[in-house]
């Protein structure tokens, strides 16, 4: 394993650079999902009939997804405090239960999907439902790479090492909460 | 002045061309100078023996002039072209002067085919003249065209005309031509279609009010239906054409 | 404190294919690049022969086909723009330049840039494979516009586009990962005392380029995952059949496609400014003019991008609102070849063959950049989109940014990175027989295009008004200068793998030039710095009064007035 260059801990700046490459991370996928979510709302706006369709998914379960998502940010949040006081034990407890929220999301989804087809709404049955697979879908491939990074950072955590990544991957966390905001009532609620 | 490389046919060619003149005008003024004055500094500060640099940190007054003089100068430039552009493509693409004649064009995989309204001057109506290929319109009629495409995008374009228009399906686009000169024009296809783009040709044929009304009498025969659209001045019947009907 | 410190040779494996050194790493893009560029070369040699002689068997390939030709502008466009001019002056030598210019030892994050160049080389060899794939490699243009690039039925190649695909959103993701390293470490890893003006040009337009490069991609990025559904898995966001439409992959392209022409210029400007202020001994004009229309020609790039559709259907109001923005961005860029131009003045030129690139850049790039006014105002467009005028400005553009820069950084930094010096006299003639056979090729173009001669066409028999003799004889003499154009990279190619070996042993700084990069051994060890530096002024400190010398490094202690190197 070689060891860290100089470059990595300077800070000529003043930003400690872990910080800079999330927030970099962060703005190129706002981006893309930027991208993504103004093509479906132009499209919207041009297909006033996707209405029909919007009001198949499942709104309470959405609604239940953006309360467990915003709750495990939560998490993240105390997670943070708790490695800037060192506790990096506790950091990592929080960081797990925050990936408990993301695994909870992730199941509510599937349970939605799997009504949804089997309802004969998949992602090529038109329009407004190819829009909601990919912006749902890429949400969820987000929120499964950032579970993983978060029991990475927590392992480390666990340890007191690299206690400066939870306040990093934190970040990225509430990065994927603010998308789901934005995508629950554009892609949930019909009117 | 165009016209060296391109035949002028229609009431708005003229009025691309003066615009390309004057963008030829201004910016080659602008190039000649830059070059011109870029090659002789070259000239100038070459490496001389026991001659040094200067310590020149382009904050100076009198020498930002130099930059921001001309600076002022291509701005000024950029307005005239601007508003010289706005112009020409107001007359053309935005406003649409009363039609004459309405012809539609169908782009596909790889041959234009058109729709004439016939006789009663109506488009979809029973004695509409259906081509594959060439277009025939009436010298100094003001003609309106709708655009469809029948797969993926083609682009409409007439050079002669100074014309181009993309073809999009899914959608009817319209525009407007009236061609000053009698003769046949190449239509191209100027938007990527596949393995076809290359040889979608077709044909333009500019002909007098009699004339016209001479081949629509024929196109009305029967007869006419058989035979392959196709007239002796065309290419044989465009390889873009067979390519359409083998395509898979 | 050392970061040369002693550490066990490591493997070859380690030093050479699973490096972290930004150095190797960039010689990893360079080469990678250098193959690609011959790659594209080739295609462009095949089609422009057809052109010359349709129908005709091209030695070396065979008869072309028309379904072949448009294969062949495909890939050498998307080969030329995203495997050639991106790792070359971005990725090859930000990589190089940037950790040993800003003096510290690597960049930020090793681990990542290494990750960069793996996925830059998986995007490589995909793009590659598309040739063998069945149904053939893309050709739908680089542009790749719906329906034609989503439906199999109508390209012909339904793997050859999906492949496409996915080789160019690896490259993006690349780059995306690659960018990280750029920035932060040009804003966080700098040298003490070496403030944000005394970062050199070539720096700060790698780190621009970067920015932009990020914001710009991030929707094609979602439309490219859009395309590939809808080739691959039955959706329709573009089927207009299906409720899509097709123009909204084109302004999700042209958000992303006008920017990118910036993101390859800057890096190529940089070295341009680097170059001309060494050999012309002079301080640049304007620095902080330099950086400000920079960060003009940056913002605005991103509200020009619709002049690539004006007549694609979208309102004809909207083409007014892009005409304006359009010939406005020409004010700044304009501005920044005029600083250049003034570099000149009061300076004392010496013509060797980086600076003769350097120059051959600003002399071609004001016709490439004169010659897009006429695409920009929407009136002439109408006429003149989609002919050869087009490609002959862009080439009078690209061409300098992809090739006359880089071969201007190569021939410059060539000393530093491998520790010998190219051959002089070989690379004048590189250079003048590349600049005859360029000019060669491409001033007939802008005559054709005038002379309405579509782009994309393998031949023009079926139109009367094209298929004449002196049309057919300006594009023979358009060949004519690519074949005068490739023996001259076959010189540059023997001169530079010759003198790898046998080249005269370059000195630290042969060039007596101030940035940092010129203060370590060439080429620089493991670590580059053997003190970490401090720095004390700008990197362009040429022709100071009161100083023997005409040059004052950059980490040469304020109080050594008067010293030599």
């Amino acid at each position: 394993m070689t060891s860290k260059p100089i470059a990595t801990g300077r800070t000529a700046a003043g930003l400690p650079t872990a910080r800079l490459v999330v927030w970099w991370v962060v703005a190129s996928e706002i981006f893309i999902f930027g991208g993504l979510l103004a093509s479906y709302v132009m499209h919207r706006l041009g297909h006033p009939e996707w209405a029909f369709q919007a009001a198949h998914t499942n709104t309470w379960a959405g609604a239940f997804n953006t309360l467990v998502l915003l709750t495990s940010s939560l998490f993240a949040v105390l997670g943070h405090k708790a490695a800037d006081s060192g506790d990096g034990p506790r950091a990592a407890r929080l960081l797990r239960l925050t990936a408990l929220g993301g695994l909870t999301f992730l199941c509510v989804k599937a349970f939605e999907w799997t009504h949804e087809i089997r309802e004969g709404f998949v992602l090529s049955s038109g329009g407004f439902w190819s829009f909601y697979y990919t912006a749902a879908g890429l949400h969820a491939a987000h929120v499964m790479v950032g579970m993983i990074i978060l029991l990475v950072v927590a392992a480390d955590a666990a340890r007191n090492q690299e206690l400066h990544r939870v306040e990093c991957i934190g970040i990225y966390w509430h990065f994927v909460d603010i998308i789901w905001i934005f995508l629950f009532p554009l892609l949930y609620i019909a009117r | 002045m165009l016209e060296r490389f391109m035949t002028g046919a229609s009431t708005y060619s003229s009025s691309v061309d003066h615009l390309i003149f004057l963008i030829a005008a201004l910016v080659g003024f602008w190039l000649i100078v830059a070059e011109a004055f870029f090659f002789w500094l070259m000239f100038r500060y070459r490496y001389r023996e026991g001659r040094t640099s200067q310590y020149v940190t382009g904050e100076e007054k009198e020498l930002k002039r130099w930059i921001s003089v001309p600076h002022m100068l291509v701005i000024v430039c950029d307005i005239v072209i601007i508003v010289g552009a706005v112009k020409v493509w107001m007359n053309i693409k935005q406003t649409m002067p009363p039609a004459e004649q309405t012809v539609r064009i169908y782009a596909q995989q790889w041959a234009w085919s058109f729709v004439d309204p016939g006789p009663d001057g109506m488009l979809d109506t029973g004695d509409d003249v259906r081509t594959v290929g060439e277009l025939h319109v009436k010298v100094n009629t003001t003609y309106h065209f709708e655009l469809l495409s029948r797969d993926v995008l083609h682009s409409f374009c007439v050079p002669a005309f100074r014309l181009k228009q993309d073809a999009v399906p899914g959608r009817t686009i319209r525009g407007w031509f009236r061609a000053t000169r009698p003769g046949t024009y190449d239509i191209q296809c100027t938007q990527m279609c596949g393995m076809g783009h290359g040889v979608m040709a077709g044909r333009v044929i500019v002909e007098t009010p009699e004339q016209h009304a001479q081949w629509l009498q024929r196109a009305a025969n029967p007869a006419f239906a058989a035979q392959p659209a196709v007239s002796p001045s065309a290419p044989s019947a465009t390889q873009g054409a067979q390519l359409a009907e083998v395509r898979p | 404190m050392s970061a040369t410190a002693v550490h066990a040779e490591p493997s070859f494996f380690r030093k050479y294919l699973w490096a972290t050194d930004h150095k190797v790493i960039a010689m990893q893009y360079f080469f990678t690049g250098m193959f690609m560029a011959l790659v594209g070369g080739f295609l462009a040699y095949v089609f422009r022969m057809q052109l010359a002689n349709p129908g005709q068997n091209v030695p070396g390939y065979g008869v072309v086909t028309p379904n072949e030709y448009n294969s062949l502008v495909t890939l050498h466009g998307t080969i030329m723009i995203f495997w050639v001019a991106m790792p070359m002056l971005i990725a090859a030598f930000g990589n190089f330049l940037i950790p040993l210019m800003i003096g510290c030892d690597d960049m930020a994050f090793p681990r990542i840039n290494r990750l960069s160049y793996q996925i830059f080389f998986l995007s490589a060899v995909v793009i590659l494979s598309s040739f063998f794939v069945p149904g053939g490699p893309f050709g739908g243009a680089w542009t790749a516009y719906p329906p034609l690039s989503a439906k199999g039925a109508y390209n012909l190649a339904p793997w050859g586009a999906s492949v496409w695909l996915l080789a160019v959103a690896l490259e993006f993701v690349a780059f995306l990962l690659g960018g990280i390293n750029f920035v932060v470490t040009t804003m966080n890893g700098r040298a003490p005392g070496m403030k944000m003006f005394d970062i050199p040009i070539v720096v700060w337009m790698i780190v621009v380029a970067s920015i932009i490069f990020m914001f710009s991609v991030g929707p094609l990025v979602a439309g490219a995952v859009m395309l590939l559904f809808d080739q691959l898995l039955g959706t329709g966001f573009y089927d207009p059949t299906r409720g899509g439409d097709p123009l909204l992959w084109q302004h999700l392209f042209w958000f992303f496609g006008h920017p990118e022409v910036y993101v390859v210029l800057l890096p190529a400007m940089g070295i341009v400014a680097d170059v001309l202020a060494v050999f012309a001994r002079k301080k640049l004009f304007g620095y902080r003019t330099i950086l400000y229309t920079t960060w003009a020609v940056g913002v605005l790039g991103f509200v020009v991008w619709a002049h690539h559709q004006f007549v694609a259907g979208i309102d004809p109001r909207m083409a007014n609102v892009f005409t304006v923005t359009t010939l406005i961005i020409s004010i700044p860029v304009t501005e920044m070849c005029f600083v250049y131009i003034a570099t000149l003045y009061g300076g004392s030129i010496r013509f060797t063959t980086p600076m003769l690139w350097a120059l051959a850049f600003i002399a071609e790039f004001l016709i490439g950049g004169v010659t897009g006014i006429f695409l920009g105002s929407s009136g002439t467009d109408i006429y003149l989109h989609d002919t050869y005028f087009v490609i002959a400005h862009f080439h009078y553009t690209f061409v300098p940014i992809a090739i006359i820069a880089v071969f201007a950084g190569i021939y410059y930094w060539y000393p530093k990175m491998f520790g010998r010096m190219l051959n002089e006299t070989w690379g004048k003639i590189h250079f003048w027989g590349s600049i005859v056979g360029f000019n060669l090729a491409f001033i007939p173009m802008f005559m054709t295009g005038l002379a309405g001669d579509p782009r994309r066409y393998f031949n023009y028999s079926q139109f009367a008004e094209q298929a004449t003799p002196a049309l057919q004889h300006l594009r023979m003499l358009s060949t004519g200068g690519l074949l005068i154009f490739i023996p001259f990279q076959f010189i540059f190619l023997i001169n530079f793998f010759w003198s790898l070996r046998h080249g005269k042993q370059a000195e630290m700084n042969p060039w007596h030039a101030n940035t940092l990069e010129w203060t370590v051994p060439s080429p620089p060890p493991h670590g580059n710095f053997a003190e970490m530096p401090t720095v004390y002024r700008g990197p362009y400190e040429y022709g100071a009064p009161g100083r023997a010398a005409d040059f004052w490094p950059q980490n040469e202690p304020a109080y050594n007035l008067g010293g030599d190197d």
